[in-house]
């Protein structure tokens, strides 16, 4: 398992805009069926990362591959096609419809013929209903808006809908953020079987290193731009990730003044 | 585990009647709940109140009136839920019907060609409010206002210019004039009722519109565009078609009106169709279209027109003041947004 290769790997990766330096020598591997997490505090590059790998910017330095092959991509599309799929904070669904109609949403399938040409509606609920208990997420009604949904849920079904329609590397941005610990712990279970059962490489980006430790496999700390750490598992502790996160040495000077004063 | 004979029997009742509290959900879930008791409670009103809403004769005259009110509504519910207002639906109608009026008098000569040209005019004017709502990325409110202000004094200087005078010259001398009436302007009878054609019309239209919306990928990406934009543009819906196809919607529903006044009084006054734009956007939230978009249904806006239509004449027959009809259009646009918004909110 230590030695699976990787699905997608950045070398030496680096993003110049104009004069501002966002990301310099980004070394990062995601394997499949593994949780990558990356860390990083506010501005530390997470975004640029994340915009880089899903195909939104291209890198000015170093070189992109994925199955071992150097890619160059123009548009978020090219990356999608190869099985790399963001699930973006805002989550791309719309609060005031169904569950099935935002499962479906830009991948409709439809029935008939010409101008009798209509929604497969009872194939499509069926589908995402399946696909949703598939990853263990029980929603009763698929006709239910998804603004009834909680906010871990919510987060679930646009990462069941990422899986379904083919993704075989999922970039998340902070999917734990704006949730409470119980809908945190829903979303975090979801990642674990995401990987797990349906194989996919995840990468989880978080500026929160207990909900990382919790499902990582492996371990890389953004601060301003630059990797400050990268670890396997077996490798930090939660404590560690902790320290590293919060500035480490930095505080503990920090520390030593204010205690002087 | 063990389970009682009695567990089970209240156990069954107990999903009995959660099948059906939830059929019962969906049913006050529908956005049309609120304007459909609003039209019963109008009906019981004039039902008691005016002595003609008893027979069935005056009901050509309501249900007219809710034609024409309704024609114009259907696009407008359809641009609403995709989040956008159009406040050229009201003296459009007019200006279709001019076009039609003036490029069959001055030009063709034909009516058909006159009926052609205005389709095209329709469409031109919603194009136009769809692109520059696109390429400006302004509001839409304050995009077709100005564009309805453009059409309000256009239909008038233009009329002035061409014809002299402030209203078309009769058409009806005109060939291709008996084909056009019969297509857009024609009476049939059922027992005492007389029927217009444009009746029939707004509820093919209706029924075409909701199809779109509940059965069609593109009623799907309607929704999505005004409940959510950017998420509707994050998963590849073509936002901006949408709209631009949208805005021409509502020029081809006052095509059609324009065409059947055309047709029904054979000349056309260039002042009017003012205020009614702000009829059509009634109709449609009393219907249970939202304002902020994403939700709402055609029928919704056909049963507002009804609302509308039987208040119009309902006043009328009560011998009632006619200037109580704003009145209590407004009196009902706040109730059945205040309902709407209240049943929502229980429900959802």
């Amino acid at each position: 398992m230590e030695n699976k290769k990787p699905f997608i790997e950045l070398s030496n990766v680096g993003k110049v805009f104009g004069a501002i330096r966002a990301l310099k020598d980004i070394n990062l591997s995601v394997e499949l069926g593994m949780v990558s997490c990356v860390l990083g505090d506010n501005g530390a590059g997470k975004s640029t990362l994340i915009s880089i790998i899903s195909g939104l910017y291209s890198p000015t330095e170093g070189d992109y591959l994925v199955d071992g092959e150097k890619k160059l991509f123009s548009s978020p599309r090219d990356a999608l096609d190869l099985g790399i799929s963001t699930v973006y904070q805002g989550l791309a669904m719309v609060p005031l419809m169904p569950v099935w109609r935002n499962f479906f949403l830009g991948s409709e399938i439809s029935t008939g013929r010409g101008l009798a040409r209509r929604l497969d509606r009872s194939k499509m609920k069926q589908i995402a209903a399946d696909a949703l208990k598939e990853m263990g997420i029980v929603i009763k009604d698929m006709e239910q808006t998804v603004n009834t949904l909680s906010g871990g849920q919510r987060q679930c079904v646009a990462i069941a809908r990422a899986i379904h329609f083919g993704a075989r590397v999922l970039i998340l941005d902070e999917p734990t953020a704006a949730l409470g610990v119980k809908q945190s712990g829903v979303v975090l279970k979801y990642i674990a079987s995401a990987a797990r059962d349906a194989g996919v490489g995840v990468i989880f980006i978080t500026h929160n290193p207990h909900h990382a430790y919790m499902v990582g496999d492996s371990f890389t700390i953004l601060s301003q731009g630059e990797i400050g750490l990268t670890a396997r598992r077996s490798e930090v502790s939660v404590d560690d990730l902790i320290y590293r996160m919060s500035g480490g040495a930095e505080l503990e000077s920090l520390e030593h003044e204010l205690a002087n004063v | 585990m063990n389970v009682s004979p009695s567990d089970k029997v209240s156990e069954e009742s107990f999903s009995k009647r959660q099948r059906f509290s939830r059929i019962a959900v969906n049913v006050i879930k529908r956005p049309e709940i609120g304007s459909i008791g609003g039209a019963i409670l109008v009906f019981i009103v004039f039902f008691t109140l005016a002595e003609p809403f008893r027979s069935l004769g005056p009901w050509s005259t309501i249900l007219y009136q809710t034609a024409t009110l309704g024609v114009p509504a259907v696009g407008v519910a359809l641009l609403m839920i995709g989040g956008q207002f159009d406040l050229t639906a009201g003296v459009g109608v007019v200006t279709s019907a001019l076009a039609g009026a003036m490029f069959t008098t001055q030009i063709s000569g034909n009516l058909w060609f006159g009926v052609v040209f205005a389709l095209f005019v329709s469409l031109l004017i919603g194009a136009v409010n769809g692109i520059l709502l696109v390429k400006t990325k302004l509001h839409s409110f304050l995009v077709t206002l100005g564009t309805f202000l453009m059409l309000q004094g256009g239909n008038i200087a233009i009329t002035k210019l061409v014809t002299g005078r402030v209203s078309t010259t009769d058409i009806s001398t005109f060939p291709g004039f008996d084909s056009a009436h019969a297509i857009f302007a024609a009476r049939f009878h059922i027992f005492s009722l007389s029927i217009s054609i444009i009746l029939v019309y707004w509820l093919v239209l209706v029924a075409i519109a909701t199809w779109i919306l509940t059965r069609t990928t593109v009623g799907n990406w309607i929704f999505a565009v005004g409940g959510e934009e950017s998420s509707a543009r994050a998963v590849g819906v073509p936002v901006d078609k949408m709209k631009i196809a949208l805005y021409m919607g509502v020029g081809f529903c006052g095509w059609l009106l324009g065409m059947h006044e055309l047709m029904a009084y054979q000349t056309v006054a260039s002042g009017g169709g003012k205020g009614n734009e702000l009829l059509y956007i009634a109709e449609a939230v009393v219907g249970g279209c939202l304002l902020t978009g994403g939700y709402g249904s055609a029928i919704g806006s056909a049963v507002g027109a009804l609302v509308f239509g039987m208040t119009t004449q309902g006043i009328i027959y009560a011998n009632w003041n006619s200037n109580w009809f704003m009145f209590f259009v407004g009196l009902m646009l706040l109730a059945a947004t205040v309902f709407n918004g209240w049943v929502r909110r229980r429900v959802m």
